[in-house]
C-alpha cells in the first residue's frame, strides 16, 4: 500500500483535522513532559481500577467524543443549509453522517451513561467498588481503544460511509471497498467486549454489593435503571458481536452471509442490526430516565412519585425493547400480519412510557422547585420528550410509517429522543454530580446560558425537521431541493445555538474550576437524598469508611433524619481494597493492534497482536495479587480531614 | 426566576405557535398533498393520528407548566400545604393514567392494521363510472441500480429509464426489485415506499387521480450517488398514456442486452426509453438475478465520481432531459 | 471487597469474591447461549443457501460426527468428576481427571479439524456460499471455544499443581468446568441441528 493510500488526502477539512490533531498531541505530549506528569498520569489514571475515576474518564472521553460528532454535524448542517453548496461532496458528507451517527450512539450516549453509572452507582448501594475493578479498566480500555481506532480513520485509511446503520449488500466488500468499513466492524467489535464485560459487572455489583439490609425495592431508581440496562447489555450485545463477526468474515476472509453472490442473504444484516439496535436504543434512555428520577426528586425535594410503578414501567420497557425490531424496515415487505404484530407492540411501549411521564408530573405536584441547572436540563426533557415520543407512536404505525420512512421526520424524532432524553440526562447528570466528581459545582449563571442556547437551539434545529420529512426530504442526501429550504435554514440556525451552546458548557468547566468554591460537606446539594451523598466530598477512595444498615428508600434522607453517618468510628475495620495494575491497559492496547491489523487486512500485524493480547491474559491467569488492606489509622485520618472534624 | 418565565414564553408559547404556523402550511406538504387514493389513505391516517397526539401533548404540558410554575420554591404565593415531601403515589390515579394511553394506542392500532391489509390490495375504485369495468393493474417493474431507475411495462414491451408515465384512476402494480444495492421507492404525492431489493420482488400499489407530474425517487441511502437517484413520475389521461406507449413502442430502439448491462455500470445516466423490456434475460427481483450487476461490474462500484451538488454532468443531463420531454 | 472467609461450604463459594466471580460467569454464559443462538438463527436462515457448491447432505458423514459426540459428552462426565475429586479435597484426583477431559477435548478437535480439511477438499468452504458460511462459523465458533478452554485448563492445571487448592484456584476450576459442560450442551444443539437434520434433509 501506498503512503497516500494510506493517509487520507485530497480534502482542506481533513489536512486541516491532521494538522490540528498533530498540534494538540504535540501540546499534550509537551505539556506531560514539562510538567512532569507522566508518571502521574500512569500510576493515577491509566493503571487505576478505581470505579470514580474510570468514570470520570469515561466522561471526559465522551465530552470529546461529543466534539467529534457535534463537529460532525454542524459541517452537515452547513453543507445542507442552502441549495447547490459546495461546502461537502457527496462522498465526503456520507463519510460525515457515518461518522455522526456512530460516534454519537457507541461512543458518546453509551460512555458518558456508562460513566455516569461508574461513579454512582457503587456509591449508591454503599459499596466499596464495583465487583470486578480490573474487568472494569478493562471495559474502560477496551471502549477507548476502539473510539481511537474509529476516529483515526478521519486520516488514516477513510472514514466508513454506509451510514452507522452499515446496510448490506451496500456495506459489504464488493460496495465498499477498502478499509473505511473495517473500521466501523472493529471499532465497534473492540468497544463491545468492554460494553458487555460492564453489563456483567454492574449486574453482579448491584445483585451482590448492597449495603446491608438494602432490599431491592429499596434502591435508588438509578440504580434501578442502570440493573435494567445491564441485563439489556448482556443479552443485546451478543448479537452485534455476531453481526460485526459475519460482516468482518464477508468482508476480510470472503464468505456469504450478507452478498449478492452465494446466496447470501443481505437483510439477515438488517434484522440482526436491529435485533441488537433498538435494545441499544433502551440502553441509552433507561439510565437517562434514572438521572431523571433522582434530579426531579432532589430538586422538587419530595419523594419519587409512584417508586414500583417507575420501576416495573423500566422492567415492561426493556422486556418490549427485544419485542419491536421490525418497526426499522416495516417496508421491507414482511407483510400486512408480521407489520401489523411488530405495530402494536412498538406502540405498547408508549404505555409505560406514558406512566413514567405522569409520575414524573407527579412528583412536581405538591413540591418545592429548586430551579437548579440539573433540575432545568430534567425538566427541559420532560415536554421535548413528549414531542419524540408522539412521533415515535405515529411512526409505529406501519401503514403511515412507509410516508415516514428514510425521512427527516424520522431523523427529527430519533433526535428529539435522543438529545431530550440522553443528553439531557447526561448534562443533567453530569451537572448534578458533579460536586461529587471534581469537588466544586459548575457555576450556575453560565450552566444556565449554556443551557438555554443548547434547549432553544435543539427545538430550532429540529421542530422544522418534522415537516421538512412531511414534504418528502430524505435523510441522508447532501443537497437540498429549493423547497426545501426554508426549513433547513432555521434548522441550520438552530444546530448552531447547541454548538455554542456546548462551548459555553465548556468554558463553564474551565471557568468553574479556576473560581467555583470548594465542597465543604458532601451534601453538595443539601437535598441529597440518596448514599452517594451520605460519602464525604472528595470521596475517598475506599468510599465508605463504614456502610449504615439501610431500611428504607431514600436512605440517605432517613440517615440525616437520624443523625447518622458513614464514618462510625466503633465500627472500623480495615478496608480491603485492589491493587492498581497497567495489565488492562497494555492488553487493549495489543488488541488494538490486532484491530488495526484486520482493518487493513494485515494478518502478520492482527496475529501478532492477537497473541500479544492472549500472552496478557495468562499473565493475568497467574496474577495471584491479593490487594492491600487500609488501616483504620489511615481511615480515621483521611475521614476526619475530609469531613472537617 | 427569571429564567423560568423564559420558559414558558419560549417553550410552551413559542411550540405550539410555530406549530400552528407549520401546519397552515401544511397543503403544501407533500405528505399532505395526496394525488391518489393510496396518499389520501395514509394522509388520512396521519391527520387522524395528530389530533390524538395533540391531545396527549396538551394533557401533559398543560400540568406541567402549572406544576412548574405554582411549585417552584420562589413562588410569592406558596401556602404551607404546597408541599407534601411524603407523598408516594396514588393507586387510583396510577391506574387511570395506564389505561388512557392504552385506550389510545388501541384507537391507533385499529385504523393501522385496517390500513395495513388495505394497502395490500390494488386501491378500490371510489368512482361509481368505473366500478364497472373494474380495471385490472396496469404492472410496471420497477428496479434500481446505482444510481437509476429503470421501468419495465411486461405486457407493453416497453422500458424508460429515470421516468415513467402512468395512466390516471387505474391502479398501478409495481414490482420492485434491485440490481445490486437496496433503495426504496417513494413518490411521496401517491403514498408510501417499499424497499427495492436484489433476489427479492416487493409489491406495492399505487394510483394517481390527478394528472400531473410527480418526484418520485429513492429514499434509502444506496451510497454516493443516492441523491440523485431520482425520478419523474407523469400521470395522464388514459388516452394520452396510450398515445405514449405506442409511441414508444414505435420509435423508441430495443434495449440490447450489451447496452443493459452498460446501463448497469454504476453512475448517473439520463432518462431514456426502449421498445422492450430487460426482463427477457433478467428479472432481478428472483434469486437466479440477484446477482447479475455484481458479477459484471464487481470492481466498479467502489470508484468514486467526486460528486458535487452542482456536478456539471449532472447540469448536462437535465439539458439533456429537458430537451428530450421538449421533443415529445 | 469483604475479605471474610466462611469456614464451611464448597471452597470457591466461601469469599464474596468467589461467590461474585461465580455469579459474574453464570451471566456470561447467558451472553454465549446469546451469542450461540444468533449462530444458530443464521445457520438457520440461510439453510439450503448452497448456490453452485455441494450441499451438506452429500458430505455429511454420521461416524465421524458420533465419535465427535461421545469425546466430548465423556469429557464433559470426566470434567464432572475432576470437580467431585476437587470438592473432595484431592489434587491428584482433580489433575488426573482433568487431564482425562483435555485429552478428549483435543481428540475432538483434532476430528474437528479433520472434518473441515476433508469438506475443503470437496470444495465445501467458508467461502463457496451462504450455507457452508454459516455452517464454518458455528461449527468454527464452538470449536474456537473448545480451543480456549483447553488452553485456560492448562493454565489451571499449572496454578492448582503450584499452589493446592485454595478458594481461588478451587473457584477457577469450578468456573472452567461450567463453561466446559456449557460447550458440551452447544455441541448437542450442533450435533442434532446441523448434522442430524443436514443429513436427513
Amino acid at each position: 500500500m501506498q503512503l497516500d493510500e494510506f493517509f487520507v488526502t485530497g480534502e482542506p477539512l481533513i489536512y486541516a483535522g491532521m494538522v490540528s490533531i498533530a498540534l494538540v498531541s504535540a501540546a499534550i505530549l509537551f505539556i506531560l513532559t514539562y510538567f512532569k506528569k507522566w508518571g502521574w498520569l500512569w500510576r493515577e489514571w491509566l493503571t487505576t481500577v478505581d470505579h470514580k475515576k474510570i468514570g470520570v474518564m469515561y466522561i471526559l472521553s465522551a465530552l470529546a467524543m461529543l466534539f467529534r460528532g457535534g463537529a460532525d454535524a454542524l459541517m452537515m448542517r452547513t453543507q445542507l443549509a442552502f441549495p447547490n453548496m459546495n461546502f461537502l461532496n457527496a462522498q465526503h458528507y456520507d463519510e460525515i453522517f457515518t461518522t455522526h451517527g456512530t460516534v454519537m450512539i457507541i461512543f458518546m450516549a453509551m460512555p458518558f451513561l456508562i460513566g455516569l453509572m461508574n461513579v454512582v452507582v457503587p456509591l449508591q448501594i454503599g459499596a466499596r467498588d464495583v465487583a470486578f475493578p480490573y474487568l472494569n479498566a478493562l471495559s474502560f480500555w477496551s471502549f477507548l481503544f476502539g473510539a481511537m481506532l474509529f476516529n483515526i480513520s478521519f486520516v488514516i485509511g477513510g472514514s466508513p460511509d454506509a451510514g452507522w446503520t452499515s446496510y448490506t449488500p451496500l456495506a459489504g466488500a464488493a460496495m465498499s471497498p477498502g478499509p473505511g468499513q473495517n473500521f466501523y466492524l472493529m471499532g465497534l467489535q473492540l468497544s463491545g467486549i468492554g460494553t458487555l464485560a460492564t453489563g456483567i459487572n454492574f449486574m453482579v455489583t448491584i445483585l451482590k454489593m448492597r449495603a446491608p439490609g438494602m432490599k431491592m425495592f429499596q434502591m435508588p431508581i438509578f440504580t434501578w435503571s442502570t440493573l435494567i440496562t445491564s441485563f439489556i447489555i448482556v443479552f443485546a450485545f451478543p448479537i452485534l458481536t455476531v453481526a460485526l463477526a459475519l460482516m468482518t468474515l464477508d468482508r476480510v476472509f470472503g464468505a456469504q452471509f450478507f452478498t449478492l453472490t452465494g446466496e447470501g442473504m443481505p437483510m439477515m444484516w438488517a434484522n440482526l442490526f436491529w435485533m441488537w439496535g433498538h435494545p441499544e436504543v433502551y440502553i441509552v434512555i433507561l439510565p437517562a430516565f434514572g438521572i431523571f428520577s433522582e434530579v426531579i426528586a432532589t430538586f422538587a425535594r419530595k419523594q419519587l412519585f409512584g417508586y414500583k410503578a417507575m420501576v416495573w414501567a423500566i422492567i415492561l420497557i426493556a422486556g418490549l425493547s427485544f419485542l419491536v425490531w421490525v418497526h426499522h424496515f416495516f417496508t421491507m415487505g414482511a407483510g400486512a400480519f408480521v407489520n401489523s404484530v411488530f405495530s402494536i407492540s412498538t406502540m405498547l411501549i408508549a404505555v409505560p412510557t406514558g406512566v413514567k411521564i405522569f409520575n414524573w408530573l407527579g412528583t412536581l405536584y405538591k413540591s418545592r422547585i429548586n430551579n437548579t441547572v440539573a433540575m432545568m436540563w430534567s425538566l427541559a426533557f420532560i415536554p421535548s420528550f413528549v414531542i419524540g415520543g408522539v412521533t415515535g407512536v405515529m411512526l409505529g404505525m406501519a401503514s403511515a410509517d412507509y410516508q415516514f420512512h428514510n425521512s427527516y421526520f424520522l431523523v427529527a424524532h430519533f433526535h428529539y429522543v435522543l438529545i431530550a432524553g440522553t443528553v439531557f440526562a447526561c448534562f443533567s447528570g453530569l451537572v448534578f454530580w458533579y460536586p461529587k466528581m471534581f469537588g466544586h459545582k459548575l457555576n450556575e449563571r453560565l450552566g444556565k446560558w449554556s443551557f438555554w442556547f443548547f434547549v432553544i437551539g435543539f427545538h430550532v434545529c429540529f421542530f422544522p425537521q418534522y415537516f421538512a420529512g412531511l414534504d418528502g426530504m430524505p435523510r441522508r442526501v447532501f443537497t437540498i431541493i429549493p423547497e426545501w429550504m426554508p426549513l433547513n435554514i432555521i434548522s441550520s440556525v438552530g444546530a448552531f445555538g447547541m454548538g455554542i451552546g456546548f462551548a459555553i458548557f465548556v468554558f463553564t468547566v474551565v471557568y468553574s474550576y479556576r473560581y467555583s468554591e470548594r465542597e465543604k460537606t458532601g451534601d453538595s446539594w443539601d437535598d441529597g437524598r440518596t448514599l452517594e451523598w451520605a460519602t464525604p466530598t472528595p470521596v475517598p477512595f475506599y468510599n465508605f469508611a463504614t456502610v449504615p444498615h439501610i431500611n428504607s428508600m431514600d436512605a440517605y434522607v432517613k440517615l440525616k433524619e437520624e443523625g447518622k453517618t458513614t464514618f462510625d468510628e466503633d465500627k472500623l475495620e480495615p478496608i480491603h481494597m485492589p491493587s492498581n495494575t497497567g495489565q488492562p491497559f497494555i492488553m487493549m492496547a495489543f488488541l488494538f493492534v490486532a484491530s488495526f491489523g484486520v482493518v487493513f487486512e494485515w494478518m502478520w500485524m492482527a496475529i501478532a497482536g492477537l497473541i500479544a493480547g492472549v500472552v496478557m491474559m495468562v499473565i493475568r491467569s497467574f496474577d495471584y495479587d491479593e490487594g492491600f488492606h487500609v488501616e483504620i489509622d489511615e481511615i480515621k485520618r483521611t475521614e476526619r480531614s475530609t469531613r472537617g472534624l | 426566576m427569571k429564567s423560568m418565565k423564559q420558559f414558558f414564553k419560549r417553550g410552551l408559547i413559542l411550540l405550539p405557535l410555530s406549530l400552528v404556523l407549520f401546519l397552515s402550511g401544511c397543503s403544501q406538504m407533500a405528505v399532505f398533498d395526496p394525488k391518489g387514493p393510496v396518499a389520501q389513505t395514509q394522509s388520512d391516517l396521519i391527520i387522524y393520528s395528530i389530533i390524538l397526539m395533540l391531545f396527549i401533548v396538551v394533557v401533559v404540558f398543560v400540568p406541567f407548566g402549572y406544576f412548574v410554575y405554582k411549585y417552584r420554591d420562589t413562588n410569592p404565593n406558596r401556602k404551607e400545604s404546597d408541599y407534601e415531601p411524603h407523598m408516594h403515589g396514588n393507586t387510583m390515579i396510577e391506574i387511570v393514567w395506564t389505561i388512557i394511553p392504552f385506550v389510545i394506542v388501541v384507537a391507533l392500532s385499529i385504523p393501522t392494521v385496517n390500513t395495513l391489509f388495505e394497502l395490500e390490495k390494488p386501491p378500490e375504485s371510489t368512482d361509481s363510472a368505473t366500478e364497472d369495468t373494474e380495471e385490472e393493474p396496469l404492472v410496471v417493474h420497477a428496479t434500481a441500480a446505482d444510481w437509476k431507475w429503470f421501468f419495465s411495462y411486461p405486457e407493453e414491451d416497453i422500458e424508460t429509464v429515470n421516468y415513467l408515465h402512468i395512466p390516471t384512476d387505474r391502479p398501478i402494480e409495481f414490482k420492485l426489485s434491485s440490481a445490486d444495492s437496496m433503495a426504496a421507492m417513494w413518490i411521496p404525492q401517491l403514498g408510501g415506499q417499499k424497499y427495492n431489493m436484489a433476489g427479492m420482488e416487493n409489491t406495492l400499489y399505487l394510483q394517481a387521480d390527478e394528472e400531473g407530474v410527480y418526484d418520485g425517487r429513492n429514499s434509502n441511502f444506496n451510497g454516493e450517488g443516492f441523491t440523485k437517484h431520482t425520478f419523474e413520475v407523469y400521470a395522464e389521461s388514459e388516452e394520452d398514456y396510450d398515445a405514449w406507449v405506442e409511441e414508444t413502442q414505435n420509435e423508441a430502439p430495443e434495449l440490447s442486452q450489451e447496452e443493459y448491462d452498460e446501463l448497469l455500470e454504476p453512475g448517473l445516466t439520463t432518462e431514456a426509453e426502449y421498445s422492450s423490456t430487460h426482463l427477457e434475460w433478467v428479472d432481478h427481483g428472483t434469486n437466479d438475478g440477484r446477482d447479475y450487476a455484481v458479477n459484471r461490474h464487481y470492481d466498479l462500484y467502489g470508484e468514486l465520481m467526486h460528486l458535487y451538488s452542482d456536478h456539471e454532468a449532472e447540469d448536462f443531463m437535465d439539458e439533456e432531459n429537458e430537451e428530450d420531454h421538449e421533443s415529445h | 471487597m469483604s475479605s471474610h472467609e466462611l469456614k464451611t461450604g464448597p471452597l470457591e463459594y466461601r469469599t464474596q469474591e468467589g461467590q461474585m466471580t461465580i455469579m459474574g460467569f453464570w451471566i456470561f454464559l447467558a451472553a454465549e447461549i446469546v451469542l450461540f443462538s444468533t449462530l444458530f438463527a443464521t445457520y438457520a436462515v440461510l439453510f439450503g443457501r448452497t448456490a453452485d457448491s455441494t450441499p451438506p447432505g452429500e458430505l455429511f458423514e454420521p461416524g465421524i460426527v458420533l465419535i465427535m459426540t461421545f469425546l466430548l459428552l465423556t469429557s464433559s462426565f470426566t470434567c464432572g468428576l475432576a470437580i467431585h475429586e476437587m470438592r473432595r479435597g484431592s489434587v491428584k484426583g482433580l489433575l488426573i481427571w482433568m487431564m482425562i477431559t483435555l485429552l478428549l477435548g483435543l481428540g475432538f478437535l483434532g476430528f474437528e479439524i479433520y472434518e473441515f480439511i476433508h469438506y475443503t477438499h470437496e470444495g465445501a468452504t467458508m467461502q463457496s456460499s451462504a450455507f457452508w458460511s454459516a455452517f464454518f462459523t458455528l461449527a468454527g465458533t464452538h470449536g474456537l471455544h473448545v480451543t480456549l478452554g483447553i488452553g485456560w485448563a492448562i493454565l489451571l492445571l499449572i496454578q492448582v499443581a503450584k499452589r493446592g487448592l485454595t478458594p481461588r484456584t478451587s473457584r477457577k476450576f469450578f468456573v472452567i468446568g461450567l463453561y466446559w459442560h456449557f460447550l458440551d450442551v452447544v455441541w448437542i444443539f450442533i450435533f442434532t441441528s446441523v448434522y442430524l437434520i443436514g443429513m436427513v434433509v
